[in-house]
């Protein structure tokens, strides 16, 4: 017994003095914070970060080959801990969640019958799957079986649905996906996106310049999910009731509906479910990643602006919005008349915006009040400028500076900002887009007797919107087509009497399509009348140029067309952290446009504080269609008119600025979103009392 | 040919996974994906044939010389689990890309039943030095071609449909089975 027992102790003596004489010996150094981090790390050694064991995944952590946020069970504060003892911002413990891309699952048809394993990844080698669809779910479930937290499920209609309480954000799902159906992103990320050729998109959200996915929110509305729908929105566009408003839709002519029937009013019900937030009383909560501490100085409240400021602040940075004007909101605060787009609206909105946490100054112009180098003092890591297109262009015509002769822009911004102004009797509106339909109708709310648009080509070439011209024809305006103004006459007082124009036949057409109008010679004609605003199209102001002859800012490249010099697939401009978009960009265009601009400059200006390159999206869609998805025929539709917007009756707008455009009531709402067809890329759904659509099932 | 015919039969007849049934734990758990089989497999074939000759030596040496056979369990348990735990730092050090390899297989067959059962099968067959050395390479190899064979099909069957109840461990019980029986055909063929 005594000597198993010293037998026992003399094996373990040396195999302990073996052992630790060794591990002196053959003693390798690593980085304490491998330890520290392992510390951190849940311990489970699941392999699920892809890592075999968490000492592994300690090691890439501390290598930089991996994330903090790579543990895929680890708590918040453990991802937190982790960042903090490897010294990172904690914006990368943004967690990532799982979202399925494919609007579709199994409505697109079937190219053969398929009797093999049941693998996703099998069927993708027979031509790409059974589905006609070449980007769509397979619905094999490769994401369920891949997922280890019973996150996924094929939903009933059959592509799958992530349950976002169990979801990790691990990238399982993604992996085993042989296509890009799930897809493992944070909010960032999310906030990020820009549609790309390979994306499961329908017509409509590949034409809006914002890129919102429209189906989605009309399916979230059709499900009551009003809350949802916003929110959905809110992903692409900061300013849903403005836009619900003004926006002239141009999704609306993608519409796959409206190639046999009319289009389905989709910025109508945009308006509805923005309208529903409003009037509910309480905002919904918009979600923001953890700060990145970087500040990104955002020069101009406009559409464009507000839009930058708004992804910006989304996705983590501190941002400061400057603004020349005493308040927020730029042309369509100013440019846009209160019948169409109440002040009290707009307020609403825009105070959502800064409730996220930005900071705005108004009333300081730049290039007066504040230049570059001062914002570069104050620690500003970029610039946006989204200044706009204030500057109206001149007629270029004798008398123009005349008593009673007004510009489009100015006209609508003083008068907004409550300025009295002399009104006469009659008035001449020169132009035919939007801000002359929008003066012609101020105007008439004005109490003036006659109202002229002229106009040097028809109603046809009109740029105006549809609707826009209908309601002001309604409202009584009179046209005068065909006439290019050549002179103002005024009195002996200097106030105007007349103006003269020279009526005009088309030609030829134009680079732009549209029939060139070409004066006739000895037609001259004179109007009478009081007022003459020119509303011919704005260039940007940008003289802030030259009030500061030595700064940088001299080093800001100007197109031919005044506005600011840009790649348009990055919006970064001749210095490098300035970036800019909408209308000073582009020239006077759509709110929506400047929209999309502004959340692509903060897609820009993201990459640029966070040190990479400025590389354009990959295979963007930018100004792109996706072939295949646009139509000629669309089998299964059964001609239903669409909801006609309620408005105030025309006697009774006229004296006021009342609000014109009413929101559409639940009931009509639900019944136009049941209108759409919840188009794909290639699938959609038709009118299922239609017999076309009995086929499939 | 004495050593062929030994390595055949602890290759094949005597599969110490499919004929003795030992080590059945890794062969379940890691024979879910072919590179954690194969990752297994060559750290099993280390250690076995390190763990076969040191535990024969200290059965000579030791046990033998001291008429202490009855303490054989126990102290192989000893002399194996620190032997792994010696290689592990040894290999750190001098072999970092065969240390990197292995991961965290090695330090899994600290407690592995099949390296402790060939040691002992070694011992109780009263093999001589060579012959210990042939077994526990043949042993450790028949390991590892049970382990591949297995976990290929186990890819197989993660495409095809299961029943619920038989999904997973259920399945692969019974396909470890299947080829259990396969094995018995090698039977009576040395």
């Amino acid at each position: 017994m005594i000597e198993a027992l010293l037998f026992m102790l003399g094996i373990g003596a040396v195999c302990s003095i073996v052992l630790s004489l060794s591990s002196k010996i053959f003693y390798v150094y690593e980085d304490p914070r491998i330890a520290m981090v392992e510390n951190n790390l849940a311990g489970a050694n699941c392999g699920g970060c892809g890592f075999a064991g968490c000492s592994a995944a300690a090691q890439a952590i501390v290598n930089g080959m991996a994330p903090p946020s790579v543990c895929i069970v680890s708590s918040k504060e453990g991802v937190e801990a982790v960042a903090k003892i490897m010294g990172v911002d904690a914006g990368n413990a943004e967690s990532p969640l799982s979202y399925n891309m494919c609007e579709g699952g199994d409505r697109a048809e079937n190219k053969y019958h398929y009797m093999g394993v049941t693998s996703c990844k099998a069927m993708a080698f027979a031509f790409g799957g059974k589905r006609i669809c070449s980007v769509g779910c397979i619905g094999l479930g490769d994401c369920v079986k891949a997922c280890q937290f019973a996150a996924v499920k094929i939903g009933p209609k059959g592509y799958p649905v992530v349950d976002e309480e169990k979801c990790v954000g691990c990238g399982a799902c993604q992996q085993a996906c042989p296509k890009d159906i799930i897809q493992v992103n944070t909010l960032s990320q999310q906030l990020m996106k820009f549609n790309q050729e390979q994306d499961a998109l329908a017509p409509c959200a590949q034409t809006c310049p914002a890129e919102i996915n429209i189906p989605r929110y009309i399916n979230q509305l059709k499900e009551g999910k009003y809350k949802e729908a916003v929110q959905t929105i809110r992903l692409r566009n900061p300013l849903p009731l403005a836009c619900g408003r003004v926006c002239p839709h141009p999704c609306e002519n993608e519409c796959r509906r409206g190639i046999e029937d009319e289009p389905v009013s989709i910025n109508q019900l945009k308006r509805f479910v923005s309208d529903y937030e409003m009037n509910s009383g309480s905002r919904i909560p918009i979600k923001c990643a953890p700060d990145t501490g970087k500040k990104v100085a955002v020069i101009g409240g406009g559409p464009a602006g507000l839009s930058c400021a708004f992804f910006l602040r989304r996705i983590g940075h501190e941002v400061s919005i400057f603004e020349a004007m005493p308040k927020l909101g730029g042309i369509i605060r100013y440019g846009i008349p209160e019948y169409r787009l109440p002040k009290k609206v707009l307020d609403w909105e825009i105070q959502g915006i800064l409730d996220l946490g930005i900071k705005a100054y108004t009333n300081v112009r730049f290039g007066e009040d504040f230049g570059l180098g001062a914002l570069m003092a104050s620690g500003y890591n970029a610039v946006f400028m989204g200044i706009g297109a204030w500057k109206d262009l001149s007629l270029g015509i004798e008398g123009e500076d005349l008593d009673g002769c007004y510009k489009a822009i100015d006209f609508l911004q003083r008068f907004s900002s409550g300025e009295k102004i002399k009104m006469g009797k009659t008035a001449a509106v020169v132009g035919g887009g939007n801000s002359a339909i929008d003066c012609v109708r101020t105007l008439l709310r004005l109490g003036l007797e006659k109202v002229y648009i002229v106009y040097r080509r028809t109603r046809k070439e009109m740029p105006a919107n549809e609707v826009e011209i209908l309601a002001s024809e309604e409202e009584g305006v009179e046209f005068v087509f065909l006439a290019a103004p050549t002179r103002v006459i005024g009195d002996e007082d200097g106030k105007v009497k007349q103006l003269e124009y020279l009526r005009m036949e088309l030609g030829e057409p134009d680079a732009s399509g549209r029939r060139r109008p070409e004066p006739v010679k000895g037609s001259e004609t004179l109007l009478d009348v009081e007022m003459v605003i020119s509303a011919i199209s704005q260039a940007p102001d940008t003289s802030f140029r030259d009030k500061d002859p030595h700064g940088r800012i001299k080093n800001l490249e100007l197109t031919r067309w005044n506005t600011i010099d840009n790649d348009p697939a990055i919006l970064q401009s001749s210095i490098p952290y300035i970036f800019t978009g909408g209308d000073v960009a582009t020239g006077p265009a759509l709110v929506v446009d400047a929209i999309g601009s502004g959340r692509r400059a903060a897609r820009s200006i993201d990459l640029f504080l966070n040190g990479q390159p400025v590389e354009p999206v990959k295979n963007s869609l930018q100004n792109k269609k996706i072939k295949e998805s646009i139509f000629k025929k669309v089998p299964g539709i059964k001609k239903t008119p669409r909801a006609k917007m309620p408005e105030i009756h025309v006697k009774d707008r006229l004296d006021s600025m009342i609000e014109v455009d009413l929101v559409l009531p639940e009931d009509a709402a639900l019944k136009e979103a049941a209108r759409c067809l919840n188009c794909c890329r290639i699938c959609y759904n038709p009118d299922t009392d239609f017999p076309m659509a009995n086929k499939t099932s | 040919m004495e050593y062929f015919e030994l390595a055949i039969g602890c290759i094949f007849i005597n599969n110490i996974l499919l004929a003795q049934f030992l080590g059945n734990c890794p062969f379940l758990g890691t024979s879910k994906k072919m590179e954690t089989a194969v990752g297994m497999a060559m750290a099993v074939i280390f250690v076995l044939v390190l763990a076969g000759v040191i535990t024969w030596v200290v059965d000579a040496y030791l046990l033998k010389a001291f008429d202490l056979e009855y303490l054989r369990t126990v102290s192989f348990i000893l002399v194996i689990a620190s032997l792994v735990q010696f290689v592990e730092m040894f290999l750190k050090k001098s072999i970092p890309a065969l240390y990197a390899g292995l991961g965290i297989f090695l330090p899994l067959i600290t407690t592995n039943c099949a390296v402790m059962g060939a040691c002992l099968l070694n011992i109780s067959k009263e093999y001589g030095f060579m012959k210990t050395l042939v077994s526990s390479f043949s042993y450790a190899v028949g390991f590892g071609l049970a382990l591949i064979l297995f976990a290929g099909v186990r890819e197989r069957i993660n495409l095809a449909k299961v029943p619920k109840p038989l999904q997973d461990t259920s399945i692969a019980l019974v396909t470890a089975g299947v080829i259990a029986l396969t094995f018995m055909s090698f039977k009576g063929m040395v």
